[in-house]
């Protein structure tokens, strides 16, 4: 209650109180000054709270930082992490950070925490700022906020677009307790200090958080600047934490969705069609209505919702009821087709040069389920005019909408709860399970907690679109001077845009893929200096449902042009470390490549079926390396080694980051070598683990030793969360091709090769 | 409906079940235990691993009515209070989770396996740890939290 009626006392405050950049002469209560500079800073603060309370936005334009390239593509002067930086700025003042009357801080996040590791990372950083004691710093998923239109995670933006705003919201509060402790004590600023979530002063008096709380929250003119701390003065940001909810969950205790206390809730299930999107006609419920558990059985959009006491139960009745569907928009079309099409669609790679030499592959890619292990669920109660629903969504305002929508009440009255998320990578950005519940929740007239099967996940669910990827580069002697890449793929969903009501509109407004292009555009980099660069994308629909994937495009576009400059290096006569080591145009990017080839004694005589592989990519302000060996001679390949370097700017938690880059590497021997789902006649033929061939223990590295370069100075955060896959996946197949002397062009390999 | 006297975490708990539903829906469901997860409901993917007496099982695929007298330890019952066990410390001491979700199949089917297995060689933690599925790729920090576990990390 505490925190909404203060919610609610900041929305009211929001915008009218201004101070400059430090805050160090504010005139009236709460702090206010016209700021003339450049940079200015919002804030409120709530005077007469029991509680220290601080809302603000550093509202800096984070200009392009695209100097010094030679023929830049777009995305090295602006990228999806700018549009998210600067969709931030607006609602940056709505950010609350709270100093509690027990010591303890805490902070709302507008972003969905789903195993990446961002609450972790958010709370270094406000520990960092404000001097508090890291374990008494609590971060959560913030419900949907109707305030913050923009709340999207994704694109690997959370820590980017947040890094200034966060620290800023807490250097206020910081500059707040000590002022209150100086005024307290009768001292000079000068003299006080702050660390472990207590202030200190040069003679030896002391007080807690809590202590200072209700004095820091009424003060009205800051003794000290807020400024953010320099890099070099960092002692928590930088450093490895584990994760906030380890404990949690080893113990059992971290609850997701299903997991969460809902005692009317009851189960639901959802009989689907057979097809991708087929529709239902009839159905009859006699026999089930008669089955053990049954609450209610009620259709909905995507099928006949069947509400039981247990999930087992739901799901004995769903199989018995007798339905009848339309055939699905893919019906009568499988893998074959679909690839012949994209084969009709590719465009043409052009004549050679009359200069030197080329070379030209096509790289061919299956349709992909993003398959977290949590499958999706929600839990919905919908009252008349009114809904509540939990579901753990990227797009938290876009899907209030589309359930707003779906069950006809206006979208303010929707609210929606973020829990923590099993894994996403990419699936989340939709929410379809949320909708499911609210429907059959209004139509029963009860809470229910929804879930898909994971049969359910698979063969009704988003994919990666099937891809393939035309590359063609051209050189005379030493030098490359044309590379062209042009991918032909099953049209990609956006519609969420930046998870935002303006750029959802725009998505849907323009053309198939409208929206992708200008993202495309923005996601496709290329740190070689090879000449003339083009990238091209064309799509088509196939009526199969899409959704982005970790690192959506890059990891086919990049991928295929990691292993494609493999395959040039050796054209041209080269070693592939120096090959790219030659051509590489970012120092970040080399140095990268520079530790791992360091790392991994790049080029050690190895037996027999046995080999390196290598790859980097940039991406997100942020560039990494893999080398990997791998190991052709038993009944599968495998990995035996692997290593990565990564430079982010500015790394927040190095364990984290370093979990990310192992976990990517995982995703990237399970997508290139085992994993990849099939259209069999308008259906997907895969329905679990059992037939998508996820990596396992036995497939995994027995071990990946992760580099992680410290700050630079002056730097940024970069993107981390999906940084590492194209590079990875690439680094996986070099060494796969050089073992065993083949030319991969096909995915998985397990599958083709 | 059979009613059950299921020992589940040292605690007796009385439970009102058809004979072939599954343990998971009757912990989860009916006795609100939600430490073991569904990922598959078919036992390929072992998020929902627990003990039953001195075996890992996967209780998605087990009936109630096959439980009988042998006790139940899920997640929730592996600690010892506050005091985690070596294995769970050994998850945390390796930071290993991501999202989360599979690892107290993980860490049941290790426990399991360390006791039977002491100290294993990378070979033994392939064959023992390939049936648990991790979608978020933890497969390195597991097995440097077996072998921290074993003490011989």
């Amino acid at each position: 209650m505490h925190i909404r009626k203060t919610k609610a006392l900041i929305q009211k405050l929001s915008g009218k109180n201004v101070v400059d950049e430090d805050g160090s002469s504010p005139r009236d209560e709460g702090g206010v000054i016209q700021d003339t500079s450049r940079r200015r800073f919002l804030q409120f603060t709530l005077a007469g709270s029991t509680s220290l309370v601080v809302g603000g936005a550093f509202l800096e334009p984070q200009s392009a930082e695209a100097a010094g390239i030679a023929i830049p593509e777009l995305s090295n002067f602006f990228d999806a992490g700018d549009i998210a930086i600067l969709m931030e700025l607006p609602f940056a003042h709505s950010l609350v950070l709270e100093v509690r009357p027990d010591g303890r801080v805490y902070f709302e996040l507008p972003r969905l925490e789903m195993g990446q590791g961002i609450t972790t990372a958010i709370a270094m950083i406000i520990a960092e700022e404000l001097g508090a004691d890291y374990e008494k710093t609590d971060v959560v998923s913030s419900d949907r906020r109707s305030d913050r239109p923009f709340m999207l995670t994704g694109n690997s933006t959370t820590v980017r677009s947040l890094w200034g705003p966060v620290r800023q919201v807490a250097s206020q509060a910081r500059a707040r307790l000590i002022t209150a402790a100086a005024l307290r004590w009768g001292v000079s600023p000068g003299s006080v200090s702050i660390s472990g979530s207590r202030v200190f002063d040069s003679e030896g008096r002391e007080a807690s958080f809590g202590e200072l709380s209700s004095e820091a929250a009424n003060v009205t003119n800051l003794l000290v600047p807020a400024t953010p701390k320099k890099l070099s003065e960092h002692e928590i940001v930088g450093t490895g934490r584990g994760r906030r909810n380890g404990r949690d969950i080893v113990t059992g205790r971290q609850a997701y969705t299903l997991d969460g206390h809902h005692p009317d809730a009851l189960p639901a299930v959802v009989a689907r069609s057979p097809d991708i999107l087929g529709e239902l006609v009839d159905f009859d419920d006699s026999v089930a209505r008669g089955m053990s558990g049954v609450v209610d059985i009620v259709p909905i959009t995507n099928g006949v919702a069947v509400i039981e006491r247990t999930f087992h139960e739901a799901f004995l009745a769903r199989d018995a009821l007798e339905t009848q569907w339309t055939p699905g928009p893919v019906a009568g079309r499988s893998d074959s087709d679909l690839r012949e099409e994209l084969d009709d669609a590719s465009p043409d790679l052009g004549a050679d040069y009359w200069l030197g030499r080329s070379h030209t592959a096509v790289f061919e890619f299956p349709y992909l389920s993003h398959a977290p292990m949590e499958v999706l669920a929600a839990v919905a109660d919908v009252r008349p005019g009114q809904a509540e629903i939990w579901y753990a969504s990227q797009v938290p305002n876009y899907l209030a909408g589309e359930i707003a929508r779906k069950i006809g009440i206006p979208r303010k009255q929707v609210t929606l709860h973020v829990p923590f998320a099993g894994g996403s990578f990419g699936r989340r950005a939709f929410g379809e399970a949320a909708i499911d519940a609210a429907e059959a929740s209004k139509a029963a007239g009860r809470p229910v907690k929804l879930m898909w099967s994971r049969n359910d996940d698979m063969r009704h669910g988003r994919f990666r679109p099937m891809a393939r990827c035309a590359v063609k580069a051209s050189w005379w002697g030493n030098w490359t001077y044309s590379f062209k890449h042009k991918i032909t793929a099953a049209a990609t969903n956006t519609e969420s845009g930046m998870g935002d009501r303006l750029t959802s509109a725009v998505a849907k407004a323009l053309p198939t893929g409208g929206l992708l292009q200008a993202g495309f555009q923005t996601s496709v980099s290329l740190p070689y200096r090879f000449g003339a660069t083009k990238f091209q994308l064309t799509q088509r629909d196939f009526g199969v449902p899409t959704a982005a994937w970790r690192s959506v495009f890059s990891g086919m576009i990049n991928t295929s042009n990691e292993i494609f400059i493999d395959e040039i290096a050796r054209e041209q006569g080269w070693d592939e470390m120096e090959f790219r080591r030659r051509h590489l145009d970012s120092d970040s990017a080399r140095r990268c490549l520079e530790r791992v080839a360091e790392m991994g004694d790049w080029g050690r005589s190895m037996p027999a079926g046995h080999a390196q592989g290598v790859a980097v990519h940039m991406e997100y302000r942020s560039a990494c390396a893999y080398l990997v060996e791998i190991d052709t001679t038993g009944d599968e390949p495998r990995l035996t080694r692997s290593y990565c370097a990564v430079d982010v700017g500015v790394p927040i938690n190095t364990k984290g980051l370093s979990a990310q880059m192992e976990g990517m590497l995982i995703d990237a021997w399970s997508v290139m070598f085992l994993a990849g789902n099939h259209i069999d006649d308008g259906r997907v033929r895969e329905g679990s683990y059992g037939d998508f061939l996820w990596a396992r223990m036995n497939q995994a590295p027995i071990t990946t030793e992760v580099h992680v370069f410290p700050a630079s100075p002056n730097a940024k955060p970069g993107g981390a969360g999906e940084l590492g896959f194209p590079a990875a996946c690439a680094a996986c197949v070099n060494a796969w091709a050089r073992a065993t002397g083949t030319v991969p062009r096909r995915f998985p390999i397990g599958e083709f090769a | 409906m059979p009613v059950y006297n299921l020992t589940i975490n040292e605690t007796i708990r009385v439970v009102d079940a058809p004979a072939d539903m599954p343990l998971l829906y009757v912990l989860r469901d009916l006795l609100d235990i939600t430490g073991p997860k569904y990922g598959c409901g078919v036992g390929i993917c072992g998020a929902c691993s627990i003990h039953l007496g001195d075996e890992v099982v996967r209780p998605c695929s087990v009936p109630v009515s096959d439980v009988g007298d042998a006790a139940i330890t899920t997640i929730e019952g592996l600690a010892n209070g506050e005091e985690l066990h070596p294995v769970q410390q050994a998850w945390l001491d390796e930071d290993v989770a991501q999202c989360g979700f599979c690892q107290p199949g993980q860490i049941m089917t290790a426990v399991k396996f360390l006791e039977n297995n002491p100290n294993p060689n990378d070979n033994d933690i392939d064959a023992a740890m390939s049936e648990n599925v991790c979608r978020c790729g933890t497969y390195v920090r597991i097995r440097a939290a077996i072998k921290r576990a074993a003490g011989n990390s």
